[in-house]
């Protein structure tokens, strides 16, 4: 399964991930009038430091242990792809408190959101992916057992 | 072909069906449901008093899960005895159920300490079940006195979920603190205070020892009027099934990593279990959610013939009250040492030069690093973390483990 991949020697720092993924889950078309002023809620982050730097989103973890942990079942699998119902999500963020990669992080309105590669939003590819100008982020099959 | 019995139907049973069907597609699964609801997330009983939720929404999985899975779900159906020689169940209406194995997840129950004058009280609640909240809702009146008697996750939860529907909330706890079980003197405090500030009033150190209809005798002399009275004392494991045939009982049922209990194929998994809890390095009870998925999953893996072991369970809870988020993990042991800001409180407990729990108010961003430090005993020698101390970062690592992290499949 192709997934999101971090290449760190390549990341600038730029958050330009940040605001492609507010941006392509946004679902409008203009990029200044979904973000400008806007305080923004990527699924996708920047950490480090001013010189090491990369972008961390969901692993799509073979055993997700935010979706063992869930206690509404508003995690589940589909296709190899970690997905929300964010209907079903109460918000208690036990997912956060269980994911060891520190991907997870709500949404403006306190419900859950993550990375689900941008599969079904008007994106279709990964945005942190298509926009990153060094190519540090790449969307690739690494080799697994599914 | 396999057939298997798993008594309840709680979080626990789903983990250990699919554990079964991670192993064995084609197995026969019978779950017993005390219960007549499809399967529930039990903790959202008050986010659907607080309409953040609703009956279908609160649905652990899909309507069709049962029959995708290839399971028979007897409801309203309670099982009176197990027998560990011929592997059997027998149900309240004297049905025997025979299989290979059976694994007991029948959770726990309210714990109602003797009072005087209980039963001259109409409108008692507990507070654990669906079908507790929705007589609970009945009650709910927006002029309603209510008296919580427990201050624990299960009372504040409560509270929180019915606030906005009655006219004023008092809740009363023999500890002198709130969350007792999860928060220090100091954390406590602070989650009082904003408690208090969302309208919930306490009477702490102090309980109920008496009751006469509409009335509380407290403890310390006292006397509270009340409309509605939620007992949320404590919960006590469900264990008789496998007491009652000689099997290991603590607290909860004993079981090893691959969660089987001492009689053979009789495994037991979720909130009527004691398993290993790798933050003080014993068995005990751990009546949180993601432990009763994990250890139904290892019982059912086990069960259709994989190999699964469950030993690196710790506490862990992730809590909010009216827009405060609290998380906690691990064992309080060790030195304390805290990160301040605003709004926010962190307290790390480093024991051995490993990180042994940790409490969070407010600041929670990205919690789940601090926990795996704990979960995967990381010596902290090795890692920055007087940095993430401030900002949990995966910084902190080394870069090969990032790039193990965030370079391959994991």
């Amino acid at each position: 399964m192709k997934r999101v991949y971090v290449n760190e020697q390549w990341c600038l720092g730029c958050h330009l991930c940040e605001y492609n993924c507010a941006f392509a889950n946004s679902g409008l078309k203009d990029m200044a009038f979904a973000l400008k002023d806007k305080k923004i809620f990527p699924r996708i982050h920047i950490e480090g430091n001013d010189k090491v730097s990369f972008a961390v989103s969901c692993r799509h973890c073979t055993d997700p242990v935010c979706m063992k942990s869930c206690i509404a079942g508003a995690i589940y699998k589909q296709d190899g792809v970690v997905k929300i119902n964010r209907d079903k999500c109460v918000g208690c963020l036990t997912c956060v408190l269980v994911c060891p990669y520190g991907a997870l992080a709500p949404a403006e309105d306190g419900i859950m959101q993550k990375c689900e590669l941008c599969l079904e939003n008007s994106c279709g590819q990964p945005a942190c992916v298509s926009g990153c100008p060094n190519k540090a982020i790449v969307y690739e099959e690494r080799g697994e057992e599914e | 072909m396999k057939e298997y019995v798993i008594v309840g139907n709680g979080v626990a049973s789903i983990g250990c069906i699919e554990g079964i069907r991670s192993v064995d597609k084609d197995g026969k699964i019978t779950v017993i449901s005390e219960e007549k609801h499809h399967i529930y997330g039990r903790p959202l009983i008050s986010y659907y008093l607080e309409h953040k939720t609703d009956l279908e929404r609160m649905k652990y999985r899909p309507d069709d899960y049962y029959e995708v899975n290839n399971c028979r779900v007897i409801y309203g159906k309670r099982v009176e005895a197990v027998d560990n020689k011929a592997i059997s169940v027998t149900l309240d209406d004297k049905t025997v159920i025979k299989a290979d194995s059976i694994c007991i997840a029948t959770g726990s129950r309210p714990f109602v300490p003797p009072f005087e004058g209980l039963e001259t009280v109409k409108n008692k609640f507990s507070f654990m079940t669906l079908d507790d909240a929705l007589s609970l809702e009945k009650a709910l009146d927006k002029n309603a006195k209510v008296l919580i008697v427990g201050a624990g996750l299960i009372g504040l939860k409560c509270a929180e979920g019915i606030r906005d529907r009655v006219g004023s909330i008092t809740v009363c706890d023999l500890a002198d603190r709130v969350l007792s079980s999860i928060l220090d003197n100091d954390c406590a405090a602070t989650v009082e205070a904003h408690l208090k500030k969302e309208g919930i009033d306490f009477m702490l150190g102090d309980t109920a020892v008496r009751f006469d209809n509409n009335k509380a005798f407290m403890k310390s002399g006292a006397e509270v009027d009340f409309d509605i009275l939620v007992l949320a004392v404590g919960v006590r494991a469900n264990t008789e099934l496998l007491r009652d045939i000689g099997g290991n009982v603590n607290r909860g049922i004993i079981v090893d990593e691959k969660m089987e209990t001492n009689l053979k194929g009789i495994y037991a998994a979720g909130d009527c279990a004691e398993g290993f809890d790798a933050s003080i390095g014993a068995n005990r009870v751990l009546a949180i959610l993601p432990n009763a998925y994990m250890q139904g999953h290892t019982a059912g893996t086990n069960m259709a013939g994989g190999s699964a072991i469950f030993d690196n369970a710790i506490p862990e809870n992730s809590i909010g009250f009216f827009g405060l988020h609290i998380m906690t993990a691990g064992a309080y042991d060790g030195e304390m040492t805290e990160e301040k800001g605003e709004n926010s409180l962190k307290r790390f407990f480093v024991k051995d030069g490993r990180l042994s729990g940790f409490i969070l108010i407010g600041d929670i961003d990205r919690a789940g690093i601090y926990t795996s430090l704990i979960r995967n005993k990381t010596p902290l020698n090795e890692i920055d973390f007087e940095l993430t101390k401030k900002v949990a970062s995966s910084f902190i690592f080394s870069e090969k483990t990032r790039r193990k992290n965030f370079g391959g499949v994991v």
